[in-house]
């Protein structure tokens, strides 16, 4: 965008607006002054969560050609095809902070930007897809309704129309799982499984615990983030065990039960370590992800330069034309 | 790595939701073109009947305010509130004002 000039504010006064912004629980918008701390801390987690949308396709997208049914097929292309959608409104909210979206796909591509430590994990069966919708995407509502009024006006519209769309990832996963445990003991089975793989990795989405998440608190004080990691776990968890027991699938946590004086399901401790593994890319399938998604970069090289070369070609023409 | 010679520009996506609104601003793509930028903006933004109408323009050709020159700039209505209605007074005894 071209910007008529403006003399640059002296940063003290710029500081005391971004504060009162802030403070007044009003958007910061792409070309108001900001700290650069609170610019760098969007545009790591806005990446972030742009990667993970993208990185989180290949997942589910291993299952397209072998779903059992056109109907089942078609839910799951339009599902991953969201997932690309999610991806693209993130990194163009991403790009009005400065950074430019090829450095933002070198930065994936490079592993100097991480994505969702869930997306490291097998899908080994066909109830995985089921599971993915009801825990994963499941998680991620959580994680992004309160996101929705984060301080940063283009990441908090791209997470209302991401959010939009995640009720339909999570019902179609639901009653997936639901109609297979209608059926044989062996899909019943193959549903458990499933849920006993993705339960602990699902809490772990919402990160480490407080006590050991430095940066969350500043964040909080930006408005970046609105609750805490884990406040969105036990929420998660509270509106998960309903869900379970509708489905007749059991959480694999011993320690999980109603705690009537909180108010709240108690539950077990994730394996960090296996969190911290993962993110330090030894996951099961860190490598296949982005062995992929390299190859998937270059595989479409030849479709991005030919569009470049027939653009180009079109304008010459027109300029030839107006002659 | 790749072959992309340089980035494609940067397009602004405006949709109208339905007949009688405005076009509204949704968000912002790359393409090579006007014409893909329109088709890209179609699967990006409108997958769901979200719109009848759909706008693309170069993001480099729109000119805007400056944020920090805000004051100056939206202050001469500050100043004329008798632009707004609730400026003038109406009894209560007279309807459909
Ligand atoms: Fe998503
Ligand atoms: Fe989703």
């Amino acid at each position: 965008m071209t910007t008529t000039p403006a003399d640059p504010a002296p940063p003290d006064a710029a500081q005391e607006r971004f504060d009162a912004t802030i403070a007044r629980g009003d958007r910061i918008e792409p070309r108001d002054w900001m700290p650069d701390g609170y610019r760098r801390t969007l545009v790591r987690q806005i990446a972030q969560h742009a990667h993970s949308e993208i990185i989180g396709m290949q997942p589910e997208g291993n299952w397209i050609g072998r779903a059992p049914s056109l109907r089942r097929k078609a839910i799951l292309l339009a599902k991953v095809q969201d997932e690309a959608g999610h991806g693209l409104y993130l990194y163009s909210a991403c790009e009005t902070l400065g950074v430019s979206r090829a450095e933002l796909t070198e930065m994936l591509l490079s592993g100097r930007q991480k994505y969702s430590s869930i997306f490291n994990y097998p899908t080994l069966s066909y109830a995985d897809v089921g599971t993915i919708g009801w825990l994963v995407d499941g998680a991620a509502i959580c994680n992004q309704v309160p996101l929705c009024r984060t301080s940063y006006g283009p990441y908090g519209r791209a997470m209302i129309r991401i959010c939009k769309e995640e009720s339909f990832h999570q019902r179609q996963g639901y009653e997936l799982l639901m109609t297979m445990t209608r059926g044989t003991d062996g899909q019943r089975a193959m549903v458990q499984e499933s849920v006993d793989r993705f339960w602990w990795p699902s809490l772990m989405m919402f990160g480490p615990p407080d006590a050991e998440s430095p940066n969350s608190a500043r964040s909080m004080a930006w408005g970046v983030k609105r609750n805490s990691n884990d406040e969105l776990r036990q929420k998660f968890v509270d509106m998960t065990v309903p869900q379970a027991d509708a489905l007749g699938v059991t959480l694999p946590d011993p320690d999980l039960r109603w705690n009537e004086e909180r108010g709240h399901y108690d539950f077990g401790e994730p394996d960090w370590t296996e969190l911290a593994e993962v993110i330090r890319g030894n996951g099961p399938c860190n490598e296949q992800r982005m062995a992929h998604r390299r190859a998937a970069h270059d595989d479409g090289a030849w479709v991005r330069e030919a569009a470049t070369a027939f653009a180009e070609r079109s304008a010459a023409r027109a300029r030839e034309e107006a002659r | 790595m790749s072959g992309d010679r340089r980035e494609w520009p940067l397009y602004e996506v405006f949709v109208r939701g339905k007949r009688g609104l405005n076009h509204v601003h949704v968000g912002s793509l790359h393409a090579p073109d006007d014409v893909m930028a329109l088709r890209h903006a179609r699967d990006v933004y409108t997958r769901r009947n979200e719109g009848v109408s759909i706008w693309v323009v170069r993001a480099d050709a729109i000119t805007a305010s400056s944020p920090d020159e805000k004051d100056p700039l939206f202050s001469p209505s500050g100043d004329k509130v008798y632009r707004h209605p609730t400026f003038y007074e109406i009894p209560e005894n007279v309807p459909h004002m």
